[in-house]
């Protein structure tokens, strides 16, 4: 019984190595089946995938990491390291979106700062740690950013000025693994625009 | 004590970018299992040109790796047969095996012939036999066709050696990131950029029937969901309402998109319609409900929320209705993605500080912890149930790794610079 199947398979393998036989009868393999050319031309066709980079250039003005205050107009009070206007980013508990007591003021800095000047627009943009799943992370950093709207809102400050946006925890600003990294990582980003 | 640890380097193409500087995916296996059935892969007989892709080691990467094989080493091998008339079954027999892959390849130009025997070690029985023709570029999917072939025969289930994988990488250079979304082979090999930004892409998830991939881009620095057709690039914009467009989950007919939306306050759960573009809300209140999955049958999305508190998975029906708590075990408990025979469902479990991968049996609601990692997250089902392919952080690096549903085995998948993160398994 084997050594009629390997005869046969023998000789088909000595077929197919001959010119032009592509079309060989298969009964000599025991479950022979042949995989057509066309089934995995058809499996490869997507090898012409397309796929262009989203406006490389344009808009990427590098959100890197320090950059989201780009506006270039504002005072020297931003850079005063004795001014709450100087801290613009809010950090947060784990898996908090409760405005620790020690950033109450820098958040009544902006509102008041905001209800002064109702031209200036800012963005709010929340962002979480790594631990956990990156969706529901998305959904946390935007409590942290709505948290700050709304103390902002109750003090004064007008919808049309604040835009929230979360990152989750897609753009750390601190890329270590552990709590001293994480902790700096849970924030809400005011940038001015 | 089976301790098989190889790398297997993948040389590869890659789209021109500037970001891309000759990287590659690698793939380690770092836990086999100790039922892994012995089988050795004899390197295929060759006449003429055949490249630089060598058939027996993409199959035995295949086997070795799926967690059911454990494959002998080319140097192990005393002998290597080109046909079945020279085998020696006694020799294979001394070495422990318990089936054995013997071929042959001829390439011709543009196209290849093959043929490959499976045998019975122990008998010296013939199992399957198969001779195959492949394209010129179609070698590397040849091999994996033969290991889903093997695969199936000696397993009983379907191989999954010729699916594709999505997965986000990270590259960053000072201040600067990209994020690129990738398609590549199950194995790693072949990656291709659909898209690159340098705001970020989440969460891709392939139509049922492969042809489409839905994410989440920030690349006008608010999230929206697209869906890009793979054949030809094109991309289309589904869901850009104000706040979170996110979590984007195909309906199994591929006729509906299930997303999460915060436009109406807190984070909810919706039912986008792609051809009329209707929503449907289908949970609401001041709790977070994000990353729906539908159940096979299409009947019942299973979501995360924190309406009692932590996240929990809750399921709904599909159509709308009330939502039931499905997880009481640990305090952290998201991100489900059905298993495609719709018996189990994967989940990112936390406890103790950890965040790990867990599988529920849907039919007696058991929870088993498959992973050992601190920072798992993003499971993903293979097309036949039996593996997870999973986003995990080794040495403060985030790499992609499989796990079989077992637990038996485990293999990882990383790049040579950055990270590589929300991995999605594809048809």
């Amino acid at each position: 019984m084997k050594s009629t199947k390997t005869f046969l398979a023998l000789a088909l393998v000595a077929a197919m190595l001959t010119a032009g036989c592509s079309s060989t009868e298969d009964e000599g393999l025991a479950e022979a089946d042949q995989v057509g050319t066309d089934a995995s031309t058809s499996a490869l066709a997507d090898g012409a995938m397309g796929g262009t980079p989203f406006g490389s250039g344009g808009a990427g003005g590098g959100f890197g990491g320090q950059d989201f205050n780009s506006a270039s107009h504002l005072g020297p009070e931003f850079s005063d390291p004795n001014n709450p206007l100087s801290k613009q980013v809010i950090y947060f508990e784990l898996d908090s979106s409760q405005i620790r007591q020690e950033f109450v003021p820098v958040v009544a800095a902006h509102a008041h700062y905001l209800s002064a000047h109702p031209n200036q627009r800012v963005i709010l943009a929340g962002h979480a740690d790594e631990r956990g799943s990156s969706e529901y992370n998305i959904a946390l950093g935007e409590q942290r950013a709505k948290a700050v709207e709304r103390m902002m809102r109750a003090q004064g400050v007008s919808a049309g000025q604040l835009e929230i946006v979360s990152y989750g925890e897609e753009k750390p600003a601190a890329m270590g693994h552990d709590e001293s990294a994480w902790q700096l990582n849970r924030r809400v980003e005011v940038g001015y625009q | 004590m089976f301790s098989l640890v190889r790398i297997i380097l993948i040389g590869l193409l890659m789209a021109l970018s500037p970001w891309v500087h000759a990287e590659g995916l690698t793939i380690e296996i770092t836990k086999g299992a100790q039922t892994a059935m012995p089988i050795a892969i004899v390197p295929f007989g060759q006449q003429g040109g055949i490249g630089n892709v060598k058939l027996s080691d993409v199959i035995s990467s295949d086997l070795a790796g799926s967690g059911f094989f454990k494959t002998l080493s080319e140097d192990e091998m005393l002998s290597q047969p080109n046909d079945p008339e020279r085998i020696n079954f006694r020799e294979w027999q001394a070495l422990g095996q318990e089936y054995m892959v013997i071929g042959q390849v001829q390439g011709n130009g543009n196209a290849f012939n093959i043929v490959f025997h499976l045998f019975n070690v122990h008998n010296g029985q013939l199992i399957m036999g198969y001779r195959m023709t492949a394209g010129g570029h179609e070698l590397r999917r040849a091999a994996h066709h033969i290991s889903d072939l093997i695969f199936e025969k000696l397993t009983g289930r379907k191989g999954v050696f010729n699916t594709r994988i999505a997965y986000v990488t990270t590259t960053t250079r000072g201040n600067a990131r990209q994020f690129m979304l990738q398609i590549a082979d199950a194995d790693g090999s072949n990656p291709r950029t659909i898209a690159e930004s340098p705001e970020p892409i989440m969460a891709p998830a392939w139509s049922p029937d492969g042809s489409r991939i839905a994410y989440v881009s920030f690349h006008t620095k608010r999230s929206e969901i697209f869906v890009q057709t793979l054949a030809t690039g094109q991309r289309e914009s589904v869901s850009s309402f104000p706040g979170i467009n996110g979590a984007p989950a195909w309906s199994p007919d591929g006729s509906r998109l299930a997303i999460t939306l915060s436009k109406d306050g807190s984070p909810d759960v919706y039912v986008l319609n792609l051809a009329g573009k209707g929503l449907t809300r289908l949970t609401s209140g001041l709790s977070i409900d994000t990353e729906p999955t539908w159940s096979p049958d299409g009947s019942t999305i299973v979501f995360t929320s924190d309406q009692g508190g932590k996240p929990q998975l809750y399921t709904i029906p599909s159509g709308g209705g009330r939502a039931t708590r499905l997880t009481f075990q640990g305090d952290y408990n998201a991100r489900p993605r059905f298993s495609p025979d719709g018996r189990s469902l994967a989940m990112v479990h936390g406890s103790g500080g950890g965040y790990k991968i867990a599988v529920m049996d849907m039919a007696s609601k058991t929870v088993n912890v498959l992973t050992e990692g601190r920072l798992d997250e993003s499971p993903s089902f293979a097309p036949n149930s039996s593996m997870i392919l999973y986003a995990a952080s080794r040495g403060g690096r985030s790499v992609l790794s499989v796990v079989s549903t077992d637990g038996a085995s485990r293999q990882k998948l990383s790049i040579d610079s950055g990270g590589v993160r929300e991995p999605a398994w594809g048809p």
